[in-house]
């Protein structure tokens, strides 16, 4: 399931730390609530030693090139970012980051670098830092994981187009293609400052550069790439000690460390598993600390809740994002709009959902972006993500109908056979047609076919946001040159008001996403299925750990009992 | 002798190159190309699909890519994962594991399977004699996964007697209960194996004319019947050690050992296809290896057959 594996930002440090930012992306002084944790007190230092379930990291240990959880969570341990998101409501404030200036139109940012600060290696944190890592992760040579992040994808920095190179017709990247090593909009003024030019106006900018891939890098990274994949170095409260590859990546709380809160746990041990059962077996038998999601097996029958009494919990995702696209460019199949609706609104996904992952495991979605998020507004679908079998039946007798079986295409691991099979059977049952999971075994083959359009039914979707923002649910999924408009879904008003939304902040801003919402409500190419809850554990030793919006354990708040 | 162990290794080389070439193709050839799902829900940025084409040599004609492959492994270098880790090291770090908990249950076939099979054995149609029957079809009809969720239920998360998982600390202690789980099914066919082997030489010629010239009942069986009963036994724990080595993917993955068998199941998913290679033209290399070392000690334990 590494769709949902796929990861963005994910906090570094703060809860509740910097000064919030106020909507205008200022510097205006928030409340600083500094919330220690309930464990070890301040001020005596980190103690004790604890373990994490992680994955292997698939790539480097690199933060440009880091995109999925394993590598992730141990990045983000590591580095401390410009900017951070608050773990409970995703608010990001400043981390690194002095200040952030923007101009009138959003198009010019100043950032101002805390002072003082160096990596675990000793040299300084400077202006530089941040742009030679941002130069690195967009140049096409270098390919890496995380290199839209840069372009019009992400935060759009003028000059990228230059930096990363082009491809040919097929999609193909045209080697030495680049005609820049730096990118024109990345500007040092002194030390401890610089100024981002953006090739169009971006309100979210802030948000953005949360994300890992606009962590700094040390001078050595540049010198000599190999030794740093050895022995990564950042400058966040965690430091590298190991790795074992297969069994346990280690880091621990980094003295100089001179961000807020500090670290209250001494050494952390991500042990990796292959198999998550294997995990939930230690953690209920106390051999690990935290686990961070609840296999099937342990979900199944709310075992968990038994085995794991009184150190387990369950919360809202505000990050995940279940839907089932309809391919509208490769086929006419889908084009009639009643069809779409009627489809929707003979899923059950109430039914779905207790069938397929226990009742109330998951809830159902009433709208394109979770809960949780600003600018999220709860039934934007409207009546279109209700079920109703009549309905659903009127609406479906004013459409073409569909010809023969109507097939919904996934990938078959990582719980999605079941759901598609029990939302096939609430299709049939209601509209009385014939309906047919078609799966492909793995995540991998599913999304091969997925980028190369081939599928011509509707099919799984699913998306785990970069950052918090309700734009990062939109912008990329619907706009019509999306990096991850997988049905070719494109509505020009609906661009149009993305666009707009971007040059504005605030509830002005909002108030268009939410525009653009009512859009996917008339046309319903995108049917919304439900938003995740998230399941974790913890053992005897350990205080209750808090967890980042994105639903990992946040290093910041682990305290050992005493 | 010294000829026949030359025969055999000449033997060895289309065999690698044989099992090798069906390996990388097949791993490469899997449907959709291997980056499809490395970044999500959307494509991953053409630049970093050209520069692991380009690495992984995934443009050239298969044939192509293998002896390129092929001439980096004579050369000993196994290339690099897509984490950036060198595979020869990460299987020199995985084999110690699999290797140790390969011995562990070798020991466990022994001690237990070997015991229970003498007893049955010496008493045929015995009390003893059917239960080491009948535990023996049990362990033989339950899927080992089965085995290893209950006791690891039941032993380490319920009452704690043993770690519930190994993790980086492969010790003896931590291994018996993967090691006993993965010992189960072979533990039962040595058993089943020793006692009819034990029978029937029970019956044989030498063993009346040992008793008839006087020797103790305990020279008897210990000396003259064990040593002729024990070789169809040491050449099948031999040949399952060998397998052992292949690593166990379902046992290293309910009790989380670092082994050879994890290795391979996690590139698998991740579609790792240069570990995934690597890994399997080592498992067959110590496989014929084993085998062969396997043939040379049968014909030291039973003369009769000889490889001069």
């Amino acid at each position: 399931m590494r769709g949902s594996a796929r990861r963005g930002a994910v906090v570094a440090a703060s809860v509740g730390l910097a000064l919030v930012l106020a909507a205008c992306g200022g510097d205006d002084d928030g409340g600083d609530n500094g919330s220690g944790g309930e464990g070890g007190g301040a001020g005596e230092g980190p103690t004790g030693s604890v373990s994490i379930n992680s994955t292997q990291p698939e790539n480097p240990l690199i933060p440009t090139t880091t995109n999925e959880v394993g590598g992730g969570n141990i990045v983000d341990a590591m580095w401390t970012g410009l900017v951070s998101y608050d773990s409970e409501t995703g608010e990001p404030g400043l981390a690194m980051a002095e200040s952030i200036e923007p101009n009138e139109d959003f198009t010019q940012f100043t950032i101002t670098i805390k002072d003082g600060w160096t990596f675990h290696d000793g040299s300084p944190v400077t202006a530089q830092s941040f742009v030679d890592a941002w130069n690195f992760g967009a140049a096409g040579a270098n390919a890496q994981l995380n290199q839209y992040f840069f372009g019009p994808d992400g935060a759009n920095i003028a000059g990228y187009d230059a930096v990363a190179g082009q491809t040919d017709d097929t999609g193909a990247f045209v080697p030495g293609s680049a005609t820049a090593e730096t990118m024109s909009g990345l500007e040092v003024v002194d030390e401890t400052t610089f100024t981002v030019t953006l090739g169009s106006p971006n309100s979210l900018f802030e948000t953005i550069i949360g994300y890992s891939a606009f962590y700094p890098m040390p001078e050595s990274f540049f010198t000599d790439q190999a030794a740093f994949i050895e022995h990564p170095i950042g400058n966040g409260p965690f430091e590298f000690v190991e790795e074992v590859p297969n069994t346990s990546i280690n880091l621990r709380a980094w003295e100089d460390y001179p961000g807020d809160p500090k670290p209250q746990v001494e050494n952390i041990e991500y042990r990796i598993y292959a198999d998550l059962d294997a995990a939930y077996a230690d953690v209920v038998a106390n051999q690990l600390d935290i686990l961070d999601k609840i296999p099937p097996a342990g979900l199944a029958g709310d075992v968990w809740k038994t085995d794991l009494e009184g150190r387990s919990a369950s919360e809202p995702l505000t990050t995940r994002f279940t839907s089932l696209t309809f391919p509208l460019t490769n086929t006419e199949a889908w084009a009639d709009p009643n069809l779409r609706k009627a489809i929707s609104r003979a899923i059950d996904r109430e039914a779905v959902i207790a069938a397929a992952y226990g009742p109330g495991n998951y809830v159902p979605a009433t709208s394109w972006v979770p809960p949780g998020n600003d600018g999220y507004v709860e039934g934007t679908c409207g009546e279109w993500c209700e079920f109703d079998a009549a309905a659903a039946q009127e609406l479906y007798a004013q459409s073409p109908g569909v010809q023969g079986t109507l097939l919904i295409s996934s990938n078959a691991d990582g719980g999605h056979r079941e759901w598609v099979d029990a939302a096939c059977t609430s299709i049939r049952d209601t509209l009385g047609i014939d309906c047919q999971g078609d799966f492909n075994p793995d995540f991998g083959s599913f999304r091969a076919r997925v980028n190369a359009n081939e599928i011509t039914n509707p099919f799984r979707t699913g998306w785990v946001a970069d950052y918090p923002s309700i734009q990062n649910f939109l912008a990329p999924l619907y706009t019509t040159n999306g990096s991850a408009n997988d049905g070719g879904y494109s509505n020009p008003q609906f661009d149009e008001l993305i666009q707009q939304a971007a040059g504005l902040e605030g509830q002005e801003a909002l108030d268009l996403y939410n525009q653009a919402e009512e859009l996917l409500a008339e046309d319903m190419a995108i049917i919304p299925l439900w938003y995740d809850n998230g399941q974790r554990g913890w053992s005897e030793n350990v205080n209750e750990p808090q967890f980042t919006w994105k639903g990992y354990v946040d290093p910041l708040s682990i305290s050992v009992k005493n | 002798m010294g000829r026949y162990v030359a025969r055999r290794l000449l033997q060895m080389i289309p065999v690698v190159i044989g099992t090798t070439l069906i390996i990388y193709t097949l791993v490469w050839s899997l449907p959709g190309d291997p980056f499809a799902g490395r970044c999500g829900a959307r494509p991953c940025p053409p630049a970093y699909v050209a520069a692991m084409t380009d690495k992984y040599n995934l443009d050239d004609f298969w044939l192509v890519a293998y002896f390129k492959y092929l001439g980096n492994l004579l050369t000993g270098d196994f290339g690099e994962t897509f984490q950036g880790l060198s595979v020869g090291e990460e299987l020199l770090r995985a084999y110690p594991t699999t290797a140790k908990l390969a011995l562990v249950a070798i020991a466990f076939e022994i001690l237990i399977g070997i015991g229970a099979g003498i007893l049955a054995g010496l008493r045929r149609g015995s009390y003893i004699d059917n239960l080491v029957l009948v535990s023996t079809l049990v362990v033989v009809s339950i899927p080992v996964f089965v085995i290893g969720s209950v006791l690891q239920l039941f032993l380490g998360m319920r009452w704690g007697i043993f770690p519930a998982t190994v993790g980086g600390d492969a010790s003896l202690y931590n291994l018996i209960l993967p090691g006993f789980v993965l010992a189960s099914l072979s533990l039962a066919y040595v058993a089943r194996l020793t006692r009819t082997s034990l029978a029937e030489n029970r019956r044989a010629d030498y063993v009346r004319t040992a008793v008839a010239k006087g020797l103790p009942q305990r020279r008897v069986i210990g000396v003259h019947t064990m040593r002729n009963s024990l070789i169809p036994v040491v050449t099948f724990i031999g040949a399952d050690f060998g397998a052992l080595l292949g690593g166990a993917i379902v046992t290293e993955g309910i009790f989380n050992v670092p082994g050879v068998g994890n290795l391979i199941f996690r590139s698998i998913t991740a579609r790792d296809g240069v570990m995934v290679t690597g890994a399997v033209t080592v498992l067959v290399l110590v496989f014929l290896l084993v085998n062969l070392l396997v043939d040379l000690i049968y014909g030291w334990l039973d003369p009769r057959i000889s490889h001069g």
